[in-house]
């Protein structure tokens, strides 16, 4: 009998994809119920959109003026005290899941298995380590509750169900500390499509030279309908802010398309994108690692080359 | 200001895993063995505090067996005052990490604790936030700016949204990003001058720490390979090579 908690991700009002991939791996376990909860100074909307979701049993929210925002030391505990009840608590494996998962397994008093790639028996997952270079089989106690992160790459989001699940406002009795406290969020602003969850991205690396030439980056990305992505060297260097980077460290993605340009190939990045339905690489250098895990392959320069594309597309 | 570091000791960055044909685990024997860099991080974020003024003293901490010392000992050199070696032969997992480090805090009473987000052996992300709760105590997790001031730390975290800033009251638990800052070189001198600094050395057994573990791994794989792609040779190419999966 599995009974599965999934924490809903939001921002701004509106539900993060991450929550119905999450949703897809509560699936696979094969559960009896899977609720998602919504904690939120105004979860309505979120809460209907999580409703849609197919395979929900139920909604849960949580209506708290605290929850205004994502802090772990808010949250956790009261999706601690929300995981009564409940077999699993499963959170997307994203800065919000990672930040807020293990505090509320520590609560529980239970480990946590992170980025969980595969359900192999409720109690059985299979999860990355050395950055994706070995996968293990996890065993987890089958006594304590499950707390485990999604790794959103590995999952397909769950798609549209016929009707909306039930909406249900959960009354949480809890004190929540007030040692931790949000100040600001600097958020790129951007019309371009999510990098998380795009079916196309185009990333640039270090090849691509400065913060200024990145704008043939962001055309060329423009032009296909692509989210831009780059790697720790491009940041690092300056060129795009850190929310844009792609690998173990950054984001890990599973786009459809991914078009590595003047990107070497760091195993560091490539494990951020070795989901992706095609990888393209261009590189000046032949003997780019990149090449290695390419589905298809360009050598050139890429100031000749983005022009080149944009002309053949026509 | 005391803070106590957590110094992991790990797979070097730059060596190739390579699983086991029969399953059991990943090749170590005669692998370079370095500290985990987020802990390199952990470790400079700290000692710059102490050079700043704002901490007067640091702590690396160290959990594993009796040769561990000698990885102690680089964390002494770069400019630990002293290290905590938590003696065990087992493998810990983060919960019980995170058990062991709440017994060091309760014996050394620091205003902070830095930790790396992650080791890059089991990428699990797990130990800051487990401590911090079990501490009952703010964590920022995941930083990249870290200033300390009337009591408080002001945290930049690097979310995927961006850049998240918040506010923690002290004690409290930090994570490190890679942006944070670039850890110091060892120079040969400290090298020396580690060699007198105290290791304490404490037996996982004494500290009364539940070492039940919830998780078995049962089996490590290599990971699925892409199979070998092809290379074009002008972008006329590449563009029908996309057009024709349907991409473009």
């Amino acid at each position: 009998m599995s009974k599965i908690l999934v924490i809903a991700e939001h921002l701004g009002g509106k539900l993060n994809s991450s929550t119905a991939r999450a949703v897809s791996a509560a699936a696979a376990v094969k559960a009896d119920a899977i609720d998602v909860l919504v904690l939120s100074d105004a979860p309505d909307a979120i809460a209907a959109e999580a409703a849609k979701i197919d395979g929900v049993s139920r909604v849960l929210t949580i209506a708290r003026s605290d929850n205004a925002h994502a802090l772990a030391t808010v949250l956790a505990p009261q999706i601690a005290k929300a995981a009564a009840g409940y077999s699993h608590v499963f959170v997307p494996s994203t800065t919000f899941g990672k930040d807020i998962a293990p505090r509320v397994a520590a609560l529980l008093g239970v480990a946590q298995v992170s980025d969980v790639m595969s359900v192999e028996a409720a109690h059985t997952f299979k999860r990355p380590i050395y950055a994706g270079n070995a996968i293990i089989t996890v065993e987890a106690d089958a006594s304590h509750t499950v707390v485990a992160t999604i790794r959103s790459a590995s999952w397909a989001a769950a798609g549209n169900a016929a009707s909306s699940a039930p909406i249900e406002a959960l009354a949480i009795d809890v004190t929540l500390p007030t040692h931790t406290r949000f100040v600001e969020l600097k958020q790129g602003s951007s019309d371009r499509p999510d990098l998380q969850s795009a079916s196309k991205v185009v990333s640039g690396g270090r090849g691509v030279g400065s913060k200024e030439n990145f704008e043939i980056i962001y055309k060329f990305a423009d032009r296909i309908g692509a989210a831009v992505g780059a790697s720790r060297a491009a940041v690092d260097a300056g060129y795009v802010p850190s929310e844009l980077q792609v690998g173990q460290t950054g984001k890990i993605i599973a786009p459809e398309l991914y078009m590595a340009i003047g990107i070497s190939g760091a195993i560091q990045h490539l494990t951020g994108i070795k989901d992706a339905g095609t990888i393209v690489a261009i590189n000046k250098d032949g003997e780019a690692p990149i090449f290695e895990i390419a589905d298809i392959g360009l050598v050139g320069d890429l100031f000749k080359l983005i022009p080149e594309l944009e002309q053949a597309i026509g | 200001m005391k803070i106590l570091v957590g110094y992991k000791r790990v797979v070097d960055y730059n060596v190739r895993i390579q699983v086991k044909p029969d399953g059991t685990g990943v090749v170590t024997d005669g692998v370079k063995l370095s500290a985990n860099p987020f802990d390199d991080i952990a470790l400079e974020e700290a000692l710059r505090l102490r050079e700043k003024g704002v901490a007067t003293e640091v702590i690396v901490v160290g959990i594993g067996p009796a040769d561990l010392t000698a990885h102690l000992r680089n964390g002494l050199a770069m400019g630990a005052n002293r290290a905590i070696h938590v003696v065990t032969a087992d493998a810990v997992q983060p919960l019980t990490a995170a058990r062991v480090f709440l017994k060091l805090i309760e014996k050394e009473q620091p205003e902070l604790v830095i930790l790396g987000k992650q080791a890059i052996d089991d990428d699990a992300n797990q130990t800051g936030q487990m401590l911090a709760a079990l501490w009952d105590r703010p964590q920022a997790t995941f930083a990249s700016r870290v200033d300390i001031a009337d009591g408080k730390a002001t945290v930049t975290r690097e979310v995927d949204a961006g850049l998240e800033v918040i506010e923690a009251e002290l004690p409290a638990v930090i994570t490190t990003d890679l942006r944070l800052n670039e850890p110091r070189f060892i120079k040969l001198p400290d090298i020396m001058k580690a060699k007198s600094k105290p290791i304490d050395s404490i037996e996982f057994g004494s500290l009364g720490v539940e070492a039940h573990d919830h998780l078995r791994t049962t089996h490590y794989a290599a990971p699925a390979k892409r199979s070998k792609g092809v290379m074009v040779k002008d972008a006329a190419e590449l563009v029908a090579a996309l057009k024709q999966k349907g991409l473009l």
